[in-house]
């Protein structure tokens, strides 16, 4: 399926939506600790010990992979299909910003998530008992400026990722219709939104209450 | 609108092996009623007396029908318009004074073979490897419009194959990928009961041939509907994708 340029969209799309509905699981369970402690601590050993989650855990992993291989391989593979470039260009009279840096979204987002995992998935993982509950980790980590400066870019970043990139997964997969298109972009548009300032205000609350 | 003075920066490359350049050139007096291409034409008689080389171009109908002409005019195809090729495009849509660039269509698969000239044959090889229907012309031939088709297929298979071939979708995407055309060829069969036949077979070879061509993948920025003559629709895209799709999972056609 991959050999075709129409099989590797078809797998950007599937994952990219795999993705889309990790990412709103994880702000809903974020939110909880806007709440308090309580809540957070339920849902992040919710998330923690059930079966179906942690089996799922796998498949995002994979998702992960399988999006960020082939999302490196397509723009390769685009560069080379312009190996001379024009000299004067003006591609901002006929695509959106969104569209035409998703590989540099989609980095930041890689970089980003590396750092993630060392300051949350790792010791939520591996090293439970020497940081208390999760929700202390999550104070501690929020209550450096530094990280939640990246933390904010990061999700805006993610944020402008989804700017194009939630309507085009049904475009890849063939979802269009004259009926419902116009309603899944507007719906992207929401949803970029939600995850951007969703994501980053959660941050932010927690560090404003840590000073 | 009083006659205008411009400068033009133009690819000049002597053939394919050669390395081009960008050569600056200033036309004079040139009336804003007339074309982009008989601009380029005014410029050429002046190089032709002064014993230099013209600028070689692409055009034919010049009325916007073949899809010939192509060029690359600061920084968009066929020059800053909606909805026209570059021989539809009037010098009334530059100001005096200004400076134009003047570039080829820029795509690994459609090289440059002189100045603004590029090699379109892989749209012919594309269409060759499925962009047809096969009929028994015995002289017994059934009329096509006994079969009756609903409106809204008629119209839509008809929106795209307005298509000509011109190019404009492949030299705007960023990433050089020729799925609007594509989509346009295999749609304007799809969607009609005498294209159905071949369907599935159709789709597996063009997108095949397109692939092998060396055409990038489609990341639907939608440069290509914005730039496109004929307004070819993004539907065609998802449509040729859908086709593809049900191709590759339920039928039993192979690539080939
Ligand atoms: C939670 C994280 C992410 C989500 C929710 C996500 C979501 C998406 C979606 C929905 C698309 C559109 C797919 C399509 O058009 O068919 C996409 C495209 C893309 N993604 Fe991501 N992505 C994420 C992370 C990443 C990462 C880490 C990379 C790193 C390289 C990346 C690189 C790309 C690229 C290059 C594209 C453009 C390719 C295309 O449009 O076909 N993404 N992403
Ligand atoms: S789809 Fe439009 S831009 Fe592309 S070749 Fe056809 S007419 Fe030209
Ligand atoms: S010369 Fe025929 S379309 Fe422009």
């Amino acid at each position: 399926m991959s050999y075709s340029s129409i099989g590797r969209k078809v797998v950007m799309g599937l994952t990219g939506l795999f993705l889309i509905t990790f990412i709103t699981i994880h702000l809903l369970i974020n939110s909880f600790s806007l709440v308090g402690p309580e809540l957070f601590n339920a849902g992040s050993k919710f998330m923690g010990t059930n079966p179906v989650i942690q089996t799922m855990q796998y498949v995002l992993a994979l998702g992960f992979i399988i999006h960020i291989i082939m999302g490196i391989r397509l723009t390769i593979q685009n560069n080379a299909a312009r190996p001379i470039k024009y000299v004067h260009n003006d591609p901002s009279a006929n695509s959106t910003f969104s569209s035409r840096y998703m590989i540099f979204t989609g980095v930041l987002v890689l970089l980003f998530l590396i750092l993630h995992l060392k300051d949350f998935f790792v010791p939520i993982k591996f090293e439970h008992g020497t940081f208390g509950e999760d929700y202390d980790l999550l104070v501690r980590v929020f209550s450096n400026p530094l990280y939640v400066f990246i933390y904010v870019v990061a999700f805006v970043g993610l944020s402008i990722h989804l700017h194009h990139g939630f309507q085009s997964a049904f475009q890849s997969l063939g979802w269009n219709h004259p009926k419902y298109t116009p309603f899944v972009k507007k719906l992207g548009l929401v949803f970029c939104y939600v995850v951007g300032i969703g994501f980053s205000s959660i941050a932010l609350f927690h560090y404003f209450n840590s000073l | 609108m009083s006659n205008m003075n411009l400068t033009l920066k133009i690819w000049r490359q002597k053939d394919a092996q050669s390395k081009g350049v960008m050569e600056t050139y200033e036309v004079k007096d040139i009336s804003p009623d007339s074309s982009f291409l008989e601009m380029l034409d005014v410029l050429n008689e002046n190089l032709v007396s002064q014993k230099q080389e013209p600028i070689a171009f692409d055009h034919d109908c010049r009325e916007g029908i073949c899809g010939t002409c192509s060029l690359y005019i600061s920084g968009r195809a066929h020059g800053p318009m909606r909805g026209v090729t570059t021989c539809q495009l009037h010098m009334r849509s530059f100001k005096d004074g200004d400076t134009i660039y003047i570039e080829p269509w820029r795509s690994k698969a459609m090289p440059v073979i002189k100045d603004l000239i590029v090699d379109r044959s892989a749209f012919d090889r594309i269409q060759q490897a499925g962009g047809f229907i096969s009929v028994n012309t015995s002289g017994n031939t059934q009329d096509a419009n006994g079969i009756p088709i609903p409106k809204g297929d008629a119209d839509k298979a008809f929106d795209a194959a307005a298509c000509i071939g011109c190019g404009a979708c492949v030299a705007t995407c960023k990433n050089g990928s020729a799925m609007l055309f594509v989509s346009a060829k295999v749609s304007q069969f799809a969607l009609l009961p005498q294209g159905r036949v071949e369907a599935a077979k159709r789709v597996l070879n063009m997108v095949h041939q397109m692939d092998k061509e060396g055409f990038g993948n489609c990341t639907n920025t939608g440069a290509c509907e914005v730039e496109c003559p004929k307004g070819i629709s993004l539907e065609n895209i998802a449509r040729m994708n859908r086709e593809y799709l049900s191709a590759k999972v339920v039928s039993d056609e192979k690539i080939g």
